[in-house]
C-alpha cells in the first residue's frame, strides 16, 4: 500500500494506482477538475500513464462559487 | 448609429454585466440570479475539491460552462506565485485562457497588491493568457497594464464587498479616457444606481457580486442591475445635456397670455 496526501489528507491507495484510477475510485469527473502532482500540474491526457508513488502529494482542484 | 458591441479580448458579449458566483445561499439562487442579470460572462474561483464530502453540489450542474463564460479568478492569492499557479490549474481545467488577475495585498481591505499584479500579468500574458486585471485606481499603472498586454483593466470603486459605492470618479474618468482597452469596474458597487453613474462616466462594464448575492432579494435585484447598467450605457452613447447655474424654461415663452 502506498500513502499520499490527497488535498491535505492523508489516504492510502493501492499500489500502482495512476491518477486516472484514483480519480475513478473517489468518483470525480477528470473533465472537471485539474490536478497538481507534487507541485507540477499534470495534462488530462496523462492522467492514465501517471503512477501515485509513496508521499506524493496531490492537489485536485474545482471551480466553485467566487466574486 | 454603429452598433454597440463590448468585446474583452475577442470575445463578444451582450451583457455589460458580469457577476459572480460568490456569497449565495446555493448554486439554485446563484443560477437564478445569473440568469435573471442576463450576464454572459460569471466569475468563479478555484478551490479543492471536498473529498470526504462528494455528495456535495458542484457548480458546473448549476451554471453551464458551455452557455456562460467561466472567468477564473484568483481570489484569495495574495503573491504572484499563488495566482499563477491558480491560473494554470485553471487553464488546465477547462482551456480557459481568459481569466481575472487579481492579488491582494492586504487582508483587511483586500487592496490589490499592484507590484504582484503587475509582475503577474507579465508572465501570464508572456503564456498566452488573456488577462483581465483587478486593480488600484492608480492612472499610472492602469496604463502600465495596457503596455503589459491586459485584456480588460478592472479598478475597484472601493473596497470588495463593501458597498460603499464609487469613491474615486476622477480617477476612474482619467483610467476611461486614456485606456484602450475595456475598463470595467470591479468591487465596491453597492447598488443599482451605482452602476449606472459607472456605467454613464463611460465605464464599459461592470462587475457585481456582494450587490446582488448580500440583498435581500438576489434575483430581483439582479434584474435591478441587468437594467441599470444598460440605462447607463444608453445614457453615456445618448450623451447627457449640458449643466447650467441658472434655470432654463421648457415651455416656449412665445405666446405667452
Amino acid at each position: 500500500m502506498a500513502k499520499i496526501h490527497l488535498n491535505g489528507k492523508k489516504v492510502t491507495i493501492k499500489p500502482k494506482t495512476t491518477i486516472y484510477e484514483l480519480l475513478k475510485k473517489i468518483k470525480l469527473h477528470s473533465k472537471k477538475v485539474a490536478i497538481e502532482h507534487n507541485g507540477i500540474i499534470i495534462p488530462k491526457s496523462n492522467y492514465k500513464k501517471k503512477y501515485l508513488k509513496n508521499n506524493d502529494k496531490l492537489e485536485v482542484v474545482h471551480f466553485i462559487g467566487g466574486g | 448609429m454603429k452598433k454597440d458591441i463590448f468585446k474583452v479580448a475577442n470575445k463578444k458579449l451582450k451583457s455589460r454585466l458580469i457577476v459572480g458566483t460568490g456569497k449565495y445561499k446555493n448554486f439554485r439562487e446563484t443560477a437564478r440570479a445569473v440568469k435573471e442579470s442576463g450576464a454572459d460572462m460569471v466569475t468563479v474561483a478555484v478551490r479543492r475539491v471536498n473529498i470526504l464530502d462528494k455528495k456535495k453540489p458542484i457548480l458546473t450542474d448549476y451554471l453551464n460552462p458551455k452557455k456562460i463564460i467561466y472567468l477564473p479568478n484568483t481570489a484569495g492569492c495574495f503573491t504572484s506565485e499563488e495566482a499563477l499557479r491558480t491560473l494554470r490549474l485553471a487553464r488546465e481545467m477547462g482551456g480557459w485562457k481568459l481569466v481575472k488577475l487579481e492579488v491582494l495585498g492586504d487582508k483587511k481591505t483586500l487592496y490589490p497588491n499592484m507590484i504582484e499584479t503587475l509582475k503577474s500579468t507579465k508572465i501570464l500574458v508572456k503564456e498566452g493568457f488573456k488577462v483581465m486585471v483587478y486593480c488600484t485606481d492608480d492612472v499610472l499603472l492602469a496604463k502600465k497594464l495596457e503596455d503589459f498586454g491586459a485584456s480588460a483593466i478592472m479598478p475597484l470603486g472601493s473596497p470588495i464587498g463593501s458597498g460603499l459605492g464609487l469613491q474615486n470618479k476622477v480617477n476612474i474618468s482619467l483610467i476611461i479616457k486614456q485606456s484602450k482597452i475595456p475598463v470595467i469596474v470591479d468591487a465596491g458597487i453597492g447598488t443599482a444606481s451605482d452602476a449606472t453613474i459607472a456605467m454613464e462616466m463611460g465605464c464599459d462594464g461592470v462587475l457585481i457580486n456582494s450587490a446582488i448575492a448580500n440583498s435581500k432579494n438576489p434575483i430581483k435585484m439582479a434584474k435591478a442591475f441587468k437594467n441599470a447598467v444598460i440605462s447607463g450605457r444608453d445614457s453615456y452613447l445618448a450623451g447627457r445635456m449640458k449643466k447650467n447655474y441658472f434655470a432654463i424654461p421648457s415651455s416656449p415663452t412665445d405666446g405667452l397670455i
